[in-house]
């Protein structure tokens, strides 16, 4: 039977893996290649480049670093971040990513989901959805988390499902850099409202909040990023504790 | 030299890079006489079942293939995989190349399609090159699987029913998952698959 995924989340900002989104004074971490190929071998099922440069160059530097990665990792990849239209979709893909993640573009023109998945198939289109919650339900937040959209954030996953979203990454920005745990209540709504893989992030501290997750929703996969970039655990050590507690997991 | 058959479907590049790193000389050609040349053909692809054998028509390569395919061996993963068979249901119904007897069908499982991520191989086939893959886990993608004569299935995995991973016929095989993309388990099931059928 198929496994719950491990997906360790590389920030990477003209060209270097750094620590956090949101902080002015980001401390440079390493090289994205460097660490995607550690992480495969630790046993990530997977990798997500996100891409926060603020210039051109830096996502010029995002596509060598794809085409690097495309040669050195022998596991999917997907790179998202500053995905705006059908041709950064294409260049993306066309330098090896498996997938291709749109987030506020997919907001805007919803249509770019749907190209996409008729021009590449549906399973290289992942619509990553910052979700917060209102007195009313969740919204759809953009421009980083900051912005509320308006949408009702499982109406959304609903919608991207239709326009052929092949996934869905689903973050959290209530309990995102907070440390406690994914968001169970979030995480289990969207799976329930769509018929694709849930991919949940934002909130993780510990190890233990992946078996968490895997127990108290039907999500197909985790993410995180800060705990395996520090060192402060190894995705091996995840899996160990997915393990104990009986999630079913790739073992490396 | 290993010849991957370029026919405009999909990710030639990943399995090109798999196979030089474990130290073969490796072209992406459509050229039939680069083709004649090669020690062993792989066929891969990632896309519909019908735009495929309109693009291996239009090359006029599918004649080739079938040829080949009695010489040498050959190996499809992903949609080459399902070329391999006689007919395919998506999109309507298309003729493959008819190498192995047996239709791609539209998987029948209670959960999520596509199938996409890790699964574990159960190998049918205790003799085979594959035998040491039992229980390894290896990246799915896909929506459609092959219905063929157990004959022909040396591996499977479960999502519902049992879904066809690896079949061979002779020295004809075909992969559904992705090796290029399955870690170190993937590098060594197309290690495999080379030296198990060197020629």
């Amino acid at each position: 039977m198929i496994v719950k995924r491990i997906i360790p989340c590389l920030d990477v900002k003209e060209g270097k893996v750094v620590k956090g989104t949101n902080f002015v004074g980001l401390r440079e971490l390493g090289d994205p290649v460097a660490m995607a190929q550690n992480y495969s071998k630790a046993g990530a099922d997977e990798i997500i480049f996100l891409d926060i440069s603020a210039t051109n160059e830096g996502r010029n530097t995002m596509v060598d670093i794809v085409k690097e990665t495309a040669r050195e990792v022998f596991v999917p990849f997907t790179v998202g971040g500053g995905v705006r239209n059908i041709d950064d979709v294409t260049r993306l893909l066309q330098a090896g990513a498996d997938k291709v993640g749109i987030n506020s573009a997919a907001v805007h023109h919803p249509a770019l989901i749907t190209e996409g998945a008729n021009r590449f198939g549906s399973q290289c289109i992942v619509v990553a959805i910052d979700a917060k919650k209102f007195a009313d339900g969740w919204h759809v937040m953009i421009n980083g988390g900051s912005k509320d959209s308006g949408l009702d954030a499982l109406e959304w996953a609903r919608e991207v499902e239709k326009r052929g979203a092949g996934e869905i990454l689903l973050t959290s920005v209530d309990t995102d850099g907070v440390k406690q745990g994914f968001d169970l209540a979030l995480t289990q709504a969207v799976v329930n409202a769509v018929r694709i893989p849930v991919i949940a992030s934002g909130g993780v501290g510990q190890p233990e909040h992946f078996p968490e997750v895997f127990k108290k929703t039907d999500v197909s996969a985790g993410l995180a990023a800060s705990i395996f970039h520090e060192n402060t655990f190894s995705v091996a050590e995840v899996k160990a504790k997915c393990k104990e507690q009986g999630v079913n997991i790739r073992e490396a | 030299m290993i010849a991957i058959v370029d026919y405009g479907m999909g990710n030639t590049a990943s399995v090109k890079t798999a196979l030089q790193r474990l130290g073969y000389e490796v072209a992406i050609t459509d050229n039939p006489a680069v083709l004649e040349q090669a020690s062993h053909i792989i066929l891969p692809g990632v896309g519909s079942f019908q735009a495929a054998v309109e693009e291996i028509e239009k090359r006029n390569l599918k004649n080739v293939l079938i040829k080949l395919a009695n010489e040498k061996p050959l190996l499809g993963i992903c949609l080459g995989m399902q070329l391999l068979f006689t007919t395919g249901y998506e999109n309507g119904i298309t003729q493959g190349l008819d190498l192995i007897p047996g239709d791609i069908e539209k998987i029948e499982t209670p959960y999520l399609l596509p199938h996409i991520g890790w699964n574990a191989l159960h190998v049918h086939q205790e003799e085979s090159t594959f035998a040491t893959f039992q229980d390894q886990h290896v990246y799915f993608v896909h929506t459609y699987a092959a219905n063929t004569d157990d004959t022909y299935v040396v591996a499977t995995a479960e999502y519902g029913p049992e879904v066809t991973a690896i079949v061979k016929k002779g020295k004809i095989y075909g992969i559904q998952f992705h090796p290029e993309k399955s870690g170190e388990v993937g590098q060594r099931i197309l290690q495999a698959f080379l030296k198990g059928v060197e020629q």
